[in-house]
């Protein structure tokens, strides 16, 4: 038989909601699988994957006029066929999560408090640090006269929670500087 | 892992260990039952009886810190009952191999010790060679210095009763264990071995998987559908990150991250580059050079050139002997060596052992970069409980960063499979993608070098940097340059067997190559067909290296390429065709048995597995070594108490065998939270399941000390103290070690005191500076504590 996944999801819903209110005596089962559907009605799907463990389990996100309205298990991923754990499932409210930092932050030396600043500004001082400090602490010979050619004032982590091409990007940039000290959530 | 998630499913008995999968990994856990479903026996062994004991046909508790010594039992029951899988101990592990004359073990220790450096001369514990310098062997396994034979004396020491000693674990359960996983050493049976952070978390973590490996090597495990050493990774691209070495002691695809004495590249290839005299072994490393160079020229672009070394010179270069991990790291900070720090997605002041040390340390920092998607406890240490903010100099920048929803690429499954998440909304407010941060960050400094000129800024403007369109990095340009490019044509590589050590070639990570060549981007392929039948879907996502979905897959066939276990055979070869048919195998050419045959373990030069390990840092052969902090005066096997050879941190404060803090922790993590929480705690679903930190303890514990459950008690360590809800619970039972009864506590460290309120603080502020001898992972699974009811305030 040929089922699509929305398909399968209709039979599925129908299956349980069936087996379960039809024995209380009634059969919500149309009014179910309405509401079900309604959710998601007309929303863009876009395939993802969870990012709490490493599983890898597939989401399907729910979009519509660029915000997210669901998230759900992807039946379609081999490895979780549409399961998700409690984190995986309560996704949508980690992507929507009103605490979530939507601006640049700034706490002066001895400050007792934050402020907001412009990412401008932010990245042009921080610039300014990682030279300073990277020049003041750079070293091209060591103890032994060996060439060594590193920053040794700086020390930089992170992280598993980023894409393969911005770990990729993170490393080249940290080693142009000349990092040794860098380290990642895959040590501890 | 050396499988994948759903090969679990096709195994005879999973043997689970260091591990909580029920719990941690709930969705690979469904695997594991399908197994069961199947017939297959299920093992659980863990200090606590979990989720995951509950569906085990065996449960077995041990004392945390002592599993060397139940899988040296194990090693010795199979060894003793003839259990092996002969014909692939003696041709594919060095089992036969002899073993030099200065190889000794006595006392504890292995031959070549030197107390000063707590280091080893591993020069002694070499194979002897013939004058062709190929291994001499003995495949009867007779000869008295055969690895067999050496392994057999070593284990010799692990009865029964000695082991039952010293893990607590009662004998008749060791037997049950012991038993029902060696049954898999018929050539048609299989086991698979599942851990976590149980097994690497200690002095002896790496010995632990050694351990294991031993056994899986054995009972003929590695290389079959169903089998091999399965590590089940915490966080969802930790395998991508560690492959694109985030890591002090490597660059991208396991490449050593170069040495002061690697003065040149020449010399660092010379080093690096491993040699055999053996004829039938692949020595895949030997293309090292080719991975090395095409890396550079991914770094530099045009301006590595032959006749610079492709820029070797400007990678930074480690001391000789330097470790520059975690606990050396914040130890340094502590010191102030650094002026200036870069945090991205994590949050060390609550995962970090002896976390008080951690939080001081942040404040010897002139500035700190956090790039997060919540406020968190580092971000915020200068606010954090005994912190007074006008004493804290150090400046804080906190970026916010997109959600893994609000932008696109690839990540990596502890199967090593890579799959590309789609974009499905932009990035919130002003929150940005991490590697649009690095890009705008990047472009920063090297406007303000280009202005103003400074120190050495050769590696800096002239990084090859060419991956934005529009001032927006491209993902896609970016897995283009980690594939690789054949520069005479521009065209992407198919895959690392085109990559060359002439600069006509470049790649950015080799064991990547080909997941996104000229025929498409292969991590976002989505096809579940599975025409071998044992779920390999090798169209869905792309398995490095080279699309292979079960690694050393060689090792899964007899001399002669047909399947040892023909009903889930992994591959076979094809002996009309002259090749092989399943799974991507570990090298095209044939069987070792047959003309121009190859051995199995294309990666090691001697081409076979090795249970004799003379390479890592505290020994060949895993021993059993205390905990640094132990219940115990004296090590029962040896007058060893800790690993020899793991570093001390003689600052740091430790409290081993003392009557003040009498009973053995462990650290745990829940379903509804991940590691420190931040990504869990903010959720108000999750924190209602689970809103505070609790301590599990045995009935009887609580007994002694008049502790009830649902009680506040304060749990303490000699660095430490952190307040917890009591869990009495059957879940933790006293064990008899050595001769008395031992109480074992358990308690997550998924919280932090910035949120949710009364949640309580995270149980690293307990744990100790120390770690594994060859990575430094640091030891949260053993330790010791007190624990003593919290009287009663007011509000509560």
């Amino acid at each position: 038989m040929n089922v699509t996944r929305r398909d399968f999801m209709k039979i599925s819903g129908v299956a349980v909601a069936g087996a379960t209110l039809s024995q209380l005596g009634f059969d919500l089962t149309p009014v179910q699988a309405y509401t079900a559907e309604l959710r998601i009605k007309g929303a863009k799907e876009t395939t993802s994957v969870c990012c709490y463990c490493s599983v890898g389990c597939g989401q399907i996100v729910h979009t519509s006029g660029g915000k997210v309205i669901n998230i759900e298990g992807d039946p379609d991923q081999p490895t979780s066929e549409g399961s998700l754990c409690a984190k995986g499932a309560g996704a949508y409210e980690l992507v929507t999560n009103p605490k979530r930092l939507t601006k640049v932050m700034y706490r002066a030396p001895n400050s007792s408090k934050w402020e907001v600043k412009s990412w401008d500004w932010a990245l042009n001082e921080i610039a300014k640090r990682i030279k300073k400090s990277r020049d003041k602490s750079f070293t091209e010979k060591n103890a032994k006269g060996e060439v060594v050619n590193r920053c040794d004032g700086m020390a930089a982590i992170g992280s598993t929670h980023i894409n393969n091409e911005e770990c990729w990007l993170y490393q080249k940039f940290l080693r142009s500087l000349g990092l040794v000290y860098i380290e990642h959530e895959a040590r501890l | 892992m050396t499988n994948n998630w759903r090969d679990i499913g096709t195994t005879d008995c999973a043997l689970i260990m260091g591990s909580n999968a029920a719990e941690n990994h709930p969705i690979a856990m469904k695997w594991v039952l399908r197994a069961k479903d199947k017939g297959a026996k299920i093992i659980h062994v863990d200090p606590r009886y979990t989720r995951t004991s509950t569906k085990a046909d065996i449960y077995a508790p041990l004392r945390a810190g002592s599993d060397i010594a139940f899988l040296g039992g194990m090693i010795k029951y199979i060894i003793d009952n003839n259990l092996i899988q002969k014909e692939y101990v003696v041709n594919y592990t060095n089992a036969a191999f002899i073993v030099g004359t200065k190889y000794d073990f006595k006392d504890g220790l292995f031959s070549g010790y030197d107390p000063e450096k707590r280091a080893y001369d591993k020069k002694l514990w070499a194979i002897e060679k013939d004058e062709k310098g190929i291994p001499k062997k003995d495949p009867t396994l007779q000869h008295e210095r055969c690895v067999y034979q050496l392994m057999k004396k070593h284990y010799a020491r692990y009865d029964l009763d000695t082991v039952s000693s010293i893990t607590g674990t009662p004998k008749e359960d060791l037997v049950k264990v012991y038993e029902a996983f060696a049954a898999t050493g018929k050539p048609d049976k299989v086991g698979t071995i599942l851990y976590s952070m149980g097994w690497t978390q200690h002095t002896v973590g790496t010995q632990y998987i050694r351990a294991g490996s031993i056994i899986q090597l054995l009972l003929g495990n590695v290389g079959m559908a169903g089998g091999g050493v399965n590590a089940l990774r915490g966080e969802h691209n930790v395998q991508g990150s560690t492959d694109q070495a985030l890591l002090f002691h490597i660059i991208p695809a396991y490449n050593p991250a170069p040495r002061g004495s690697d003065v040149s590249l020449e010399k660092y290839k010379e080093k690096y580059t491993p040699k055999t005299a053996e004829p039938m072994s692949v020595n895949w490393w030997q293309h090292r050079p080719k991975y090395v160079v095409s890396f550079l020229k991914s770094m530099y672009g045009a301006n590595a050139t032959k006749d610079n070394e492709f820029c070797y010179q400007w990678l930074p270069k480690l001391d000789d002997g330097q470790n520059a991990s975690f606990l050396f790291m914040f130890d340094e900070m502590a010191k102030g060596k650094f002026s200036g720090f870069i945090c991205l997605g994590m949050n060390p002041t609550c995962s970090v052992p002896n976390a008080n040390h951690v939080r001081k340390a942040l404040s010897k920092l002139d500035w700190m970069v956090d790039i997060d998607i919540f406020e968190n406890e580092t971000s915020s240490f200068w606010n954090g409980p005994g912190m007074n903010p006008k004493k804290v100099k150090t400046e804080v920048f906190l970026l916010p960063a997109a959600m893994y929803i609000e932008k696109e690429g690839s990540v990596t499954d502890s199967g090593r499979m890579l799959q590309w998440r789609f974009k499905a909304i932009d990035p919130i407010g002003e929150s940005k993608a991490d590697g649009q941060i690095v890009h705008e960050l990047y472009m920063k400094v090297k406007a303000l070098y280009e202005k103003e000129g400074g120190k050495f800024p050769e590696p800096i403007l002239k990084l090859k940097w060419d991956y934005a369109k529009d001032g927006k990095v491209c993902p896609h340009l970016v897995a283009k340059e980690i594939n690789g490019y054949d520069l005479t044509t521009g065209k992407l590589v198919v895959n690392f067997t085109k990559l060359k050590d002439d600069g006509t070639t470049s790649c950015g990570n080799w064991i990547y190559s080909g997941a996104y060549n000229e025929d498409g981007n292969m991590m976002a392929r989505r096809d579940k067909a599975d025409p071998t039948g044992i779920y390999l879907f090798p169209k869905c996502g792309f398995s490095w290296p080279v699309n292979r979905r079960i690694l050393y897959n060689r090792a899964s066939v007899d001399l002669n390429g047909n399947p040892w276990d023909p009903k889930r055979a992994v591959i076979k070869w094809d002996a009309v065709a002259k090749k092989w048919v399943g799974d991507v195998p570990d090298g095209p050419p044939p069987p070792m048995g047959l003309e121009g045959g190859k051995l199995p373990f294309i990666m090691k030069p001697d081409g076979v597995a090795s249970i004799f390990g003379p390479g890592l840092a505290d020994g060949p052969f895993p021993e059993h070594y205390e905990p640094l902090e132990s219940p115990l005066k004296k090590n029962p096997l040896s007058p060893q108490m800790l690993n020899p050879a793991t570093p001390l941190f003689k600052e740091h404060k430790f409290a081993t065998s003392d009557p003040k803090f009498p009973y053995v922790a462990t650290t745990i993590r829940l379903t509804e939270h991940w590691q420190t929480g931040l990504m869990t705690r903010y959720l108000s679903w999750l924190v209602e399941a689970q809103p505070q930190i609790f301590v599990e303890i045995s009935e009887e514990l609580a007994k002694e000390k008049g502790i009830k459950n649902g009680d506040m008690v304060i749990v303490s360590s000699i660095r430490g103290k952190v307040e917890a809800v009591a869990m009495v619970t059957k879940r933790l039972q006293p064990l008899k070690v050595n001769g008395r009864m031992i109480h074992q506590i358990a308690l997550p460290w998924c919280y932090g005191w910035l949120i949710p309120k009364d949640g309580g603080e995270s149980a690293n502020l307990l744990t100790p500076t120390i770690g594994d001898a060859n990575t430094l992972i640091p030891e949260y699974k053993a330790f010791m504590v007190n624990v003593e009811k919290l009287p009663k305030r007011k509000g509560r």
